[in-house]
């Protein structure tokens, strides 16, 4: 445009528009992902929870806990693959995980020895895997068994290898826990959340000095 | 097969500044909140349908919808408003709007008022634009021209209007 009247109106128009400040359009935003929820159009909300051992995302569905990403992974990266993997109606919202949120941190204070939370394992890829995981959860806080036992117990002959691969693979550490398996003859062996967070663990637990 | 979308957190987060600014120039402030919602809570159900090319273009055809639905329903009402005490004016104070400009651009054609608001208060290409309101690029330029031509007309720019 070239007409200087008209660029000056131009220039009146965007200084003077009823533009929407930041925390004005965060505020709605937020809003939304309530008001989406009451419409049950959510199918994954999601949160971060603070813990001793850094800040981890937590995303559930209407079945459960589908997802937990340990301190050191990218969320955006996480979120994108539960978009993909589950559903892209996916919200950050903080009442949809406020179970797992409270849960955590009565585990990580003490005052908490088991998880009691509905668990969505569709991100669980294959029968050994889920039997293996689902075995997991019985292993009580303050013990721990080899990935060989943990093979055998979910009855494969494949042994360790297949064992360390189906753990490696757990998208709900800490709640199903799976630094709860360790080598045979004292190593803590391998974790997602790298070997300082399950020693961490394995020590708030008791079975590391 | 079906495209991947991207976590409607994120769209939501790229898009959520411009459609409420969008929505204030188009039906003010105070209710520009209650079209916000409908039109979120619309992308949302009809979220697989989203054009992964023009997104901006795609939120904005619905909260056009929204504001135009707004209009209508407000016209419908005997008396709109008129019982009731005067609206909060919260928002105006950081708004930066000028009632005057503003409330000349609210009497422009349906057409270039939309095009009109999308340009300076959301800030859209002219892609984006003319994706939105269905028309081609021309058309988009064209209906901001003729809208900037007649707020010359009926709003002349004050002296305030620009210092900067």
């Amino acid at each position: 445009m070239t007409d200087p009247e008209l660029s000056s109106i131009e220039r009146a128009l965007r200084d003077q528009a009823p533009r929407a400040a930041e925390p004005e359009a965060e505020r709605a935003a937020a809003r939304l992902a309530e008001r989406a929820d009451e419409a049950g159009l959510v199918e994954v909300a999601y949160d971060t929870v603070d813990t001793p051992v850094g800040r981890m995302l937590v995303a559930t569905t209407p079945r459960g806990l589908v997802r937990l990403e340990l301190p050191g992974q990218s969320f955006e990266q996480v979120l994108e693959d539960l978009a993909a993997r589950v559903s892209p109606r996916l919200l950050e919202l903080a009442r949809r995980t406020d179970d797992v949120r409270r849960q955590l941190d009565e585990y990580f204070a003490g005052s908490r020895r088991e998880f009691d939370l509905p668990l969505d394992w569709r991100l669980v890829r294959g029968e050994f895997a889920r039997r293996l995981l689902g075995n997991m959860t019985r292993v009580p806080y303050g013990e721990a068994i080899t990935y060989t036992q943990a093979a055998a117990q979910a009855g494969s002959p494949r042994g360790s290898r297949a064992a360390g691969n189906a753990l490696g693979s757990n998208p709900i550490p800490v709640i199903v826990p799976c630094h709860r398996v360790v080598r045979t003859g004292g190593a803590i062996g391998g974790y997602g959340g790298g070997p300082e967070t399950k020693r961490f663990l394995l020590r708030h637990e008791g079975w590391l000095d | 097969m079906a495209k991947t979308l991207p976590p409607f957190q994120s769209f939501l987060d790229e898009h959520r500044a411009p459609v409420l600014s969008f929505l204030r120039s188009m039906v003010g402030p105070a209710d520009a909140d209650d079209c916000f919602q409908e039109t979120f809570i619309a992308a949302m159900r009809a979220y697989e349908q989203l054009d992964g090319r023009y997104p901006r273009a795609w939120v904005m055809t619905i909260a056009r919808r929204k504001a135009i639905d707004h209009h209508r329903a407000r016209k419908r009402r005997p008396e709109p408003r008129a019982e009731l005490p005067e609206q909060p004016t919260h928002d105006r104070i950081d708004s930066g709007g000028d009632p005057e400009l503003w409330t000349a651009v609210a009497a422009l054609a349906p057409k270039q008022r939309a095009a009109v608001a999308m340009r300076f208060a959301a800030d859209m290409s002219y892609a984006d634009v003319a994706e939105a309101l269905a028309c081609s690029q021309e058309a988009a330029r064209r209906s901001v021209h003729e809208g900037l031509k007649r707020l010359r007309e009926t709003a002349p720019i004050s002296d305030r209007s620009d210092h900067d």
